[in-house]
């Protein structure tokens, strides 16, 4: 082996080395900054293949996607003084990078640490202005749409765009939960008593109307037949009046001679009689 | 050539693809390795020390075969390059890391080095479950969850939910590079616009009819934000699988429902009520009407009949009312005294000292009565034909006749 080929071996090697420290790569999922002598000179370097000169540009590569601040359930303290369990998250994303690195260093769990006090701190003016009926129903937008601006509105210092604020839960205090289960139950049992009783009236209702309905339809009844009795009686009569009017006197006779046989008919009445009458002329 | 198989897994195959390391050491390796293969060509075996081929330390290396290396390292270049993308995934181009397209199914080239490719599997349909977890693949439901099942409505109410979610991935360059951990981000988001939807909604609607709507609403919901945040996914279906009171208060709702049972039932009851009697009614209301009638036939009847036996006396009593008259009148008496107990008393103006036993004689009646009872027990009955039920009575009364006399 000469020296000539010893030499030229090494400049190889150098070039190759010299010629791989003067490029990089920014990915898709990246932002880069490139320094020089420790002073950024470019930020918010594209995706891509890019140069540099070795040992005068230093680069630094953040994630540029979409993260997540999950932070951990807090209490927080509504208008009316009832505690609240609140779980959040923020959703953000790098948007300056050289301030990004100069107020955190390029670490997210800095950020994380920071953005979380920020939110804490939103949540809790929020939470502390409104009702519990407010923040679980009606304002829940609106508090996460002020807390996305407020936040964004300080985390731009450092480099930070929010994405979105979002509220996961809102969970009551434990006793509150006990004693919103007690009125759930109260009401649950509200609701029980009042089918139940307005079964029964409908019920006793029903059966009012079948017991007027039957009273009416005997009565109804009842009417017809002495009506039918009365048509009967007066034809009765009629046909009566009509043959017996044919000779009063007959008739007198005839129908009191029946009588007398109808109405002394048991050996239990007992007639003394005087042998006076038309019955006992020969009698005698 | 082995860093760059297509098909196999893994999404990252290309080292280049995820490492910032590039270039000529690489290069260098792989031009080592033609080496090492095909030294023999080259009469020489062994493995190079040098890297590079022009600087090799044999000189009997030909121009002839500088060139050769240089096509078969061009052909390897090119062939690692080839992969297939199966059906159901997508793969995402990067140029030096940038991306540049998402190819289709089918068999597809990248050059190596410059660049790489990322394989995302776009139709499998994942799921995530709120507020439950299952066993395996039974689908069974395992454990519930009630830090992520319990949620406040509207009205203050607890209530507790099971929510499945399927997605599945509609960009996959958006899903790579969007946002970190798309998968988690959906879970949070879910959870968020579940509550948020329910905090709208009364507990009865969410319990009940209101279901569907609500999981049409969180799924609307879910994809806006999804979408907001570039996760490249999409939402297919939200299924509520179950929607219930809270375990503590299950009892009181169950009874509620109960009496919801029981308020049909009490109507019922009465209505079976109402049935029962309002048709009796009607029956004894007919039987009433057809006794009118049939009283009114047996009035009319009766008076004509009597009337017609009266007018035909008449009839015979006008051809000779005296005879008649006397015939009738003696009759009648007859048939009275024949019936009756009888006194006669023939005294005139001595009423004051006859002395009748009285009693003596009822009692006598009534023993004679009661005798003629068990000898003819048809007598009491009321019998049309006078004439058979008097001859019996005519006879034994003579002989009471004769007694009391």
């Amino acid at each position: 082996m000469t020296q000539g080929k010893m030499i030229s071996l090494i400049l190889i090697v150098v070039i190759l080395i010299v010629g791989s420290m003067s490029f990089f790569i920014v990915e898709e999922r990246q932002k880069a900054i490139l320094f020089k002598f420790r002073e950024a000179v470019s930020t918010d370097i594209e995706p891509g293949f890019h140069w540099k000169i070795p040992f005068v540009n230093d680069v630094r590569k953040f994630d540029a996607r979409v993260q997540t601040m999950d932070a951990q359930p807090e209490r927080y303290l509504t208008n009316e003084k009832k505690n609240v369990i609140v779980d959040s998250f923020v959703k953000w994303k790098i948007d300056n990078v050289s301030k990004f690195y100069t107020a955190t260093g390029g670490d997210t769990d800095r950020a994380n640490v920071r953005l979380s006090q920020i939110v804490k701190d939103g949540l809790r003016g929020e939470f502390g202005k409104r009702t519990i009926r407010d923040v679980v129903s009606g304002e829940r937008k609106l508090i996460m749409d002020i807390l996305t601006v407020e936040v964004n509105k300080q985390a731009q210092e450092f480099g930070i765009d929010i994405v979105e604020v979002r509220i996961k839960r809102i969970d009551l205090d434990k006793q509150i939960s006990e004693s919103v289960y007690r009125r759930m139950e109260a009401e649950r049992q509200r609701v029980a008593k009042e089918l139940r009783a307005q079964g029964e009236q409908e019920a006793e209702t029903l059966r009012a109307k079948a017991d007027r309905e039957r009273t009416v339809i005997i009565a109804d009844a009842y009417r017809k037949a002495e009506e039918i009795r009365g048509e009967g009686d007066r034809e009765a009569a009629n046909i009566y009046a009509v043959a017996y009017s044919k000779d009063k006197e007959f008739y007198g006779f005839y129908r009191s001679i029946n009588a007398y046989r109808n109405t002394f008919a048991s050996k239990e009445d007992i007639l003394i009689l005087q042998p006076k009458s038309e019955f006992f002329q020969y009698f005698k | 050539m082995a860093w760059n198989e297509p098909g196999g897994s893994g999404k990252n195959k290309d080292p280049w693809g995820g490492g910032n390391n590039q270039g000529p050491p690489d290069l260098d390796e792989v031009v080592k390795k033609m080496q090492d293969k095909f030294g023999a060509l080259f009469g020489r075996g062994g493995s190079g020390q040098t890297p590079g081929g022009g600087g090799g330390k044999g000189g009997g290396i030909s121009s002839a075969g500088i060139g050769l290396i240089l096509v078969i390292a061009l052909a390897v270049w090119a062939v690692a390059g080839v992969y297939t993308v199966e059906e159901g995934t997508r793969a995402v181009v990067l140029q030096f890391g940038k991306y540049i397209k998402t190819t289709m199914p089918g068999l597809q080239w990248v050059p190596p080095i410059i660049q790489s490719y990322e394989i995302v599997d776009i139709e499998n349909v994942r799921d995530a479950r709120i507020g439950y977890r299952t066993e395996g693949g039974t689908g069974r439901r395992s454990a519930s969850i009630e830090e992520e099942s319990l949620m406040l409505t509207q009205d203050e109410n607890i209530v507790d939910i099971y929510l499945a979610v399927q997605y599945k991935i509609k960009s996959a360059s958006d899903y790579l590079f969007k946002v970190v951990n798309p998968d988690d981000t959906l879970r949070q988001v879910t959870e968020s616009a579940l509550r948020e939807i329910i905090g709208k909604n009364q507990m009865d609607f969410v319990l009940t009819e209101g279901r569907s709507e609500i999981a049409a609403k969180v799924q609307e919901l879910i994809q806006s934000i999804l979408d907001r945040y570039g996760t490249g996914l999409l939402v297919t279906s939200v299924n509520m699988q179950d929607a219930q009171p809270p375990e503590p208060v299950q009892a009181a709702f169950d009874d509620a429902v109960k009496a919801r049972e029981d308020e049909v039932r009490l109507k019922n009851e009465a209505q079976a009520y109402a049935n029962d009697i309002i048709p009796r009614a009607r029956g004894a209301a007919a039987r009433a009407e057809e006794d009118a009638y049939a009283y009114k036939d047996q009035v009319v009847a009766r008076a004509q009949g009597e009337a017609s036996r009266f007018t035909q006396i008449l009839g015979e009593y006008k051809k000779a009312p005296e005879v008649t008259r006397k015939r009738l009148y003696i009759d009648a008496v007859e048939s009275v005294m024949s019936n009756t107990s009888k006194v006669v008393v023939d005294v005139e103006g001595g009423n004051n000292l006859l002395y009748l036993p009285l009693d003596k004689m009822m009692q006598g009646a009534a023993g004679m009565r009661d005798l003629m009872q068990s000898q003819s027990p048809a007598l009491d009955s009321t019998s049309p034909s006078r004439s058979s039920t008097q001859a019996p009575l005519r006879d034994s009364s003579r002989g009471n006749n004769r007694g009391v006399r």
